[in-house]
Parts: structure tokens; C-alpha cells; sequence
């Protein structure tokens, strides 16, 4: 008898599973419960929103970043307003500043709530989430009563932000922000000293800084690996400058830094919410530029100029002077970007994306070598994958 | 017919009788136990769980269970169909037989045999057999890679349960569970043998396959486990004999350290609480207990969990049996057992 060849089992893990986080495959070379081998498959949410955003308008191009990483919209849609303002050179008022200051780490508490309870869903504990969803609904009112939408919003425009926030929303913004300490510490009970919980993330999915560099790893990945790299403080846009935070940075890089991280960081995402209240002033909420922001209602009833400004604006869009940037902001997932080039048409010539999630794929299988199946998932959800962004 | 043949019928009917009187309350319970654990966890949540179908939701089982039966039976193509339509029966069964000897009250049993425990004892560790059986004949990696850590973990855990078993023996001197109530008449087990009541429900948890042990069926890892390809009521009998099974170990966490039917006070107005009541209730406490931990613990890991049950259960209740049997041959506290000395 020859020599006999053992093949791994090869276990195909999603893309329809409930930890996949969306639509996931990760083909895995198992040896019994210990992974040999992770394979990413990508591409089964591709909608072809990059081609699409080639056909679209600029402003018309705006809704497809809700659709992205459609936990946090908000942040997508500042992406690709800075990269328009910044090819247009167009200046922002402050209050629209801080107001999508404001919304971005909205968006940052909202996608680090759904992460960090989902991550406690994959490693079992099944409460968090259910406690989690219920300040989410708070956001999503939040962002409801500035846009009209609860996800896509579509409320961030170039030159500043679509309409002004209703009246007494920064106070209920604020009182929420009095109430949400309170639940950061319920969730840090249910899983922080958990010794279960402990046993399940630490040494998990260790990355280190150098490995991190290397795979092109972002925000908290990046920070919990112990590299203090967020682009709100390295290269502040809109109001960030003025804001006074800190950025948490772990040290061992495995899936417990990841979680701890996330939890401050929403700390100080609260922080930041109330130094934008704060600093409000009442104010224009966009640019006045009338060949790139729509007039106001009311002057498009008595002006025939706004009327045809309104006009343009809404079928041929602005035109955007040949140029090519890269514009990348802090999303709540890591470095979120957007290489614009255009060329001087009102069409987008080319819109490359850079999506964090994107990068984290590639280092799944490095991470989850020599683990066992359950680490599998539990670094899946330490990553913190969405899976409009990186199919997109 | 023969008057001896007509003693048999009435016997053979009675028998009948006293089976249905337990079994048809036990899959009421078993239903209600379902919605229980939606309502409790529901609550943990901060959200209302069921509450729509009949009155605070009452008739949700009944409307699962019409859902369920009104389903297909799915055989995939690549199963062994004997056996994956066995499997779901066999764990069925084996959960409800072993209320033949669970004492309801002094005299309120079925079987009264003298080695009720290790009847229970067997028959729960028959349990593994069905979900191998489905594992395996299902043809899948998820539901065969559920299937083999639930053996797994069955297997090691019966090991300590076995041991902390001894040692509630050990104090009692007979393996029938109504002396085991009896002797507990003093005092509960769970005040002198506190640590093996803790391992004694940690195990159970275990054996059930329940959080933080559910990796069996563990959600985000293995989609379902061993019962991924059953569908309709194959899949219910699974989940009743789950559900069944959980009662069961309430019930023997009872007997065994709760003082089953005993009151917990031989005074007045608690000693005139009939013993199925009492019986009951604690049952219902521990069951509580299970649903608590599912809401808050999260999920071990395979070999985490098997570190545990082998290098801390294992060493603890063995040394635990040997203290006990030490402090009751020195103190001369040993029971006196018929017919041994």
C-alpha cells in the first residue's frame, strides 16, 4: 500500500452564515477544529457602484456612499463631499462644520455599537446586541430628524450639509449623551471581566504593528495593534482640529485591544459630540454658491436666477475642474478614501474607493492560522467587516 | 376472556394511564418552556418577546408547533435516511423515559426502583446516541463537526456528574431517588456539599448543551450544529427533547440537591403545600437559572471547555468524594445501608 495522502477538510464558511456579517465565504483548510488555511472569497455584494458613480452626477453620486458601509452613512457621504470641496476649493460654514462633526461620530457610535455587540453575538453572548440596538434607535432618530432618513441619509452635500437640525435636537443629542455612559458601563459589565469573554478574545487574532502596517490596516485594527494612527488628529478635516480627544491605542493587537479600543473610542466619539454642540453658533449650513449648492426654497419663488440655478443644479449638475485627489477621512472602520479624478465634466471621470474592510480581508488569513474554528468568527467580528464597503 | 387475561388489560391500561398523566404534562411544560425562555430572555433584553398569539402570548407554542408540523419533511439527498429519521426519535424518547422514576411527591412515582440514579444516569448519557446518529447520517460538515463536539462534551462532563453523583450516595447510602429526597429531610445537600451543587448544575448545562456550553449547536460558528438539515418535525423532536432534557436535569438537580418535594421548612403554612407543588416550583427555579446564563454568559470554546471539564471538574469533584468519604467514615456518620453490613 502506498503512502496515504490526508487532506484537510475543507469547510466552506458562508456566504450564507450568521457570522459571515453579511456575505462573507471563507474557504477553511481545517485540520479537526484548528484552521490551516483561510481563504477570503469577496465580491458577492458587488453592485458596481464605482462605474456606477461614473454615470451619475456628482450630487447624484452622494446617496451611493450611504450604501456603502451602510452601518455608518454618514461618514461615507463626508468622504466624498471633502473630495468635491476640495476639487472645487469651496469653503464650508463653521456651523455645517460642526455639525457633520457631529453626525460623523454619531455615525462612529452607531457602527462601533453594532460591531462590538455583533462581536458579542459571535462569541455567544447574545444580550449585548439586543441592548445595543436600543440606543441605536436613539441615533438613527437622531439622524432622522436632521435628513428625513434614518440610514440613508443623504445629508452631507458638498459645501456643507443639506438643511440646518431641527430645532432642540442638540439638546436631546446632549441629554442622550448624559444617558449613554450609563450604557457603556452595562455593556462593559456584561463583557469586559468576563472571564468567558476574556478566555474567547485575548491572544486571539494577534496582529502586530508591523503586520498591520504591512496589510494595510486602519483605524481601530490598526490602533489596537499599538500604532496611535488616526487621520481625525494626523490630517484634521473640517472642524477636527479644534476638537480635544484622545486616541485609544492597545497593545497586544488581539481581539480583546480591538474590542477595549472600540469602547473608548465611543467614549471619546461622545466627547467630541458635545465639544460640536457646544461650539454651535447660529449660521448658514451651506455654502452660499449658488453654481454648486441649491437656493433656498423660498427665493425660487420670487427670483427667476434661483429658479434656473435650482434648474441646473438638479439635471446637469456642477462641473468640476479637471484635477485628480485623494481624499480620505476617519471612518468609524479605519481610513476611508476616495481618488477622485476629474475632468472638468459634471461626471465623476473616475471614482476609486478605498474601503477599510477591504485591507482587512487580507490579513483574515494571517490572523486566524493555527486558531480554531470559533476564533475564526470571533475575529471576523473583532475586524469589524461590512460588506457594502468591500464589495461596494 | 380469561379473568387473568383481563387483570393484565386493566394493569397493562392503568400503566398506560399513569404514562400519559405524566408524559402529556411534561410536553406542555416542554412548550411552555420555550415560551418561558422567549419571555425571560425577552425581558433581559429589554424587549417584550411574544406576546401576541393568545392572551401575554400564551398559545405562541401551539402556533409554532402547528407551523412546525405543517412543514416539510426535508430527507437531504446525501443522508443515511434510516438513520437520520431514527436520530430525532431516539433523542426524543430517551428524554421522556426517564420520568419513569422521577418521584413527584412521597408516593407519586411511576417506577420506584432501587437504582433509580443510575437509571437517570444511563439513560441521559443515551442521549449522545441520537445526536451522533444525526451528525452523521445528516452528510454535512457543520451538522458532523456539531455531532462530535457534542459527544465530546457530553462524554466528558458525565464523568464529573458521575463523581458528584457518588457523592450525594455517599451521604444517602441507596441509589433510590426517593430515599435520596428522604435523607434530605435535615437539611438540602446543597448547604453540605455546596461546591459539588455548583459543578453538579455547571455539568448539567454542559449535558444539555446550553450556554455557555451550547457549541453543539453554537449559532455563529456552526450554524445550527448536529440538527442543521433537519427540518419540520424532525427538527421539533430535537427541540422537545432538548427542551424535555433540560426538565429532566432540573428535575435531577432537584432530587438530588434541592430536596425534590420536600418543603424547604417543615413548618406550617409551607408543610401543607402539597409535594408536587414544592417539586415543581424548584424545578421551575433551576430551569430560571438555565435561562439566565443563556441570557449573559457568552460561548466557550471547544478545547476551552474540555480544559474545564477534565483539569478542574474532574480533579475538584474527585477530591471532593474523597474528603466526603473521609469526614463521614471519621465522624462515623455513614449511613446505614441494608444489607452491606
Amino acid at each position: 500500500m502506498g503512502e496515504m495522502q490526508i487532506r484537510p477538510l475543507t469547510l466552506n464558511f458562508g456566504p450564507q452564515h450568521p457570522a459571515a456579517h453579511g456575505v462573507l465565504r471563507l474557504v477553511l483548510e481545517m485540520d479537526g477544529e484548528v484552521i490551516q488555511r483561510a481563504d477570503p472569497h469577496v465580491g458577492l455584494l458587488h453592485r458596481g457602484t464605482e462605474k456606477l458613480i461614473e454615470q451619475k452626477t456628482y450630487l447624484q453620486a452622494l446617496p451611493y456612499f450611504d450604501r456603502l458601509d451602510y452601518v455608518s452613512p454618514m461618514n461615507q457621504e463626508h468622504v466624498w463631499a471633502l473630495a468635491i470641496e476640495s476639487a472645487l476649493q469651496i469653503e464650508v460654514p463653521r456651523r455645517a462644520q460642526l455639525i457633520r462633526v457631529m453626525f460623523c461620530e454619531i455615525g462612529r457610535i452607531l457602527n462601533h455599537l453594532l460591531n462590538l455587540t455583533t462581536f458579542a453575538i459571535d462569541v455567544g453572548a447574545m444580550t449585548p446586541l439586543l441592548w445595543g440596538f436600543e440606543e441605536r434607535e436613539h441615533l438613527m432618530e437622531f439622524c432622522e430628524r436632521a435628513s428625513g432618513a434614518r440610514l440613508h441619509a443623504a445629508y452631507f452635500r458638498p459645501g456643507g450639509v443639506h438643511q440646518d437640525i431641527p430645532d432642540g435636537l442638540a439638546e436631546d443629542i446632549l441629554n442622550w449623551c448624559d444617558k449613554f455612559p450609563n450604557f457603556i458601563t452595562d455593556l462593559e459589565t456584561l463583557l469586559t471581566d468576563n472571564r468567558i469573554f476574556k478566555q474567547r478574545t485575548v491572544d486571539i487574532g494577534v496582529l502586530s504593528a508591523d503586520n498591520a502596517l504591512a496589510l494595510g490596516m486602519s483605524g481601530p485594527v490598526i490602533r489596537a495593534s499599538g500604532l496611535a494612527w488616526d487621520l481625525r488628529k494626523s490630517n484634521p478635516y473640517d472642524a477636527y482640529d479644534e476638537m480635544r480627544f484622545d486616541i485609544p491605542v492597545g497593545k497586544t493587537g488581539d481581539c480583546y485591544a480591538r474590542y477595549l479600543v472600540r469602547v473608548e473610542e465611543m467614549k471619546q466619539s461622545l466627547s467630541i459630540i458635545k465639544q460640536a454642540i457646544h461650539k454651535m453658533e447660529p449660521g448658514p449650513v451651506l455654502a452660499q454658491n449658488n453654481k454648486i449648492t441649491p437656493p433656498r426654497r423660498g427665493d425660487m419663488k420670487m427670483s427667476m436666477e434661483s429658479l434656473i440655478h435650482h434648474f441646473k443644479i438638479y439635471t446637469e449638475g456642477f462641473h468640476v475642474p479637471a484635477s485628480e485627489s485623494y481624499t480620505a477621512v476617519e471612518a468609524p472602520k479605519g481610513e476611508f478614501g476616495v481618488y477622485l479624478v476629474s475632468d472638468g465634466s459634471n461626471k465623476p471621470y473616475r471614482c476609486k474607493i478605498r474601503a477599510p474592510g477591504y485591507f482587512f480581508m487580507a490579513a483574515v488569513d494571517e490572523m486566524s492560522r493555527g486558531h480554531m474554528l470559533a476564533d475564526s468568527v470571533a475575529i471576523i467580528g473583532s475586524l469589524d467587516v461590512v460588506f457594502g464597503e468591500i464589495d461596494r | 376472556m380469561s379473568g387473568l387475561e383481563l387483570t393484565y388489560l386493566i394493569e397493562l391500561g392503568w400503566l398506560v394511564l399513569q404514562v400519559f398523566v405524566i408524559i402529556i404534562p411534561l410536553l406542555i411544560g416542554v412548550a411552555y418552556l420555550t415560551l418561558a425562555e422567549r419571555r425571560v430572555i425577552g425581558f433581559m433584553q429589554l424587549r417584550k418577546g411574544p406576546n401576541v398569539v393568545g392572551p401575554f402570548g400564551l398559545l405562541q407554542p401551539f402556533a409554532d408547533a402547528l407551523k412546525l408540523l405543517s412543514k416539510e419533511t426535508i430527507l437531504p439527498a446525501g443522508a443515511d435516511k434510516v438513520t437520520f429519521v431514527i436520530a430525532p426519535m431516539l433523542t426524543f424518547v430517551l428524554a421522556l423515559v426517564a420520568w419513569a422514576v422521577i418521584p413527584f411527591g412521597e408516593t407519586l412515582v411511576i417506577a420506584d426502583i432501587n437504582v433509580g440514579i443510575l437509571y437517570l444516569f444511563a439513560v441521559s448519557s443515551l442521549g449522545v446516541y441520537g445526536i451522533i446518529m444525526a451528525g452523521w447520517a445528516s452528510n454535512s460538515k457543520y451538522a458532523f463537526l456539531g455531532a462530535l463536539r457534542s459527544a465530546a462534551q457530553m462524554v466528558s462532563y458525565e464523568v464529573s456528574m458521575g463523581l458528584v453523583i457518588i457523592t450525594v450516595l455517599l451521604c444517602v447510602g441507596s441509589l433510590n431517588l426517593s430515599d435520596i429526597i428522604e435523607a434530605q429531610r435535615t437539611v438540602w445537600f446543597a448547604l453540605p456539599l455546596f461546591p459539588m451543587f455548583i459543578v453538579f448544575f455547571i455539568s448539567t448545562l454542559a449535558e444539555t448543551n446550553r450556554a455557555p456550553f451550547d457549541l453543539p449547536e453554537g449559532e455563529s460558528e456552526l450554524v445550527a450544529g448536529y440538527f442543521v438539515e433537519y427540518s419540520s418535525m424532525s427538527f421539533a423532536l430535537f427541540f422537545l427533547g432538548e427542551y424535555a432534557n433540560m426538565i429532566l436535569m432540573s428535575a435531577m438537580t432537584t432530587i438530588l440537591f434541592l430536596g425534590g418535594w420536600l418543603p424547604p421548612f417543615d413548618i406550617y403554612p409551607l408543610n401543607i403545600i402539597p409535594g408536587p407543588i414544592w417539586f415543581i416550583l424548584k424545578i421551575c427555579f433551576v430551569l430560571f437559572v438555565f435561562l439566565w446564563m443563556r441570557a449573559t454568559t457568552p460561548r466557550y470554546r471547544y478545547d476551552q471547555l474540555m480544559r474545564l471539564g477534565w483539569k478542574v471538574f474532574l480533579p475538584f469533584s474527585l477530591i471532593w468524594v474523597v474528603l466526603t468519604a473521609g469526614f463521614l467514615i471519621s465522624f462515623d456518620m455513614l449511613p446505614a445501608t441494608a444489607g452491606l453490613n
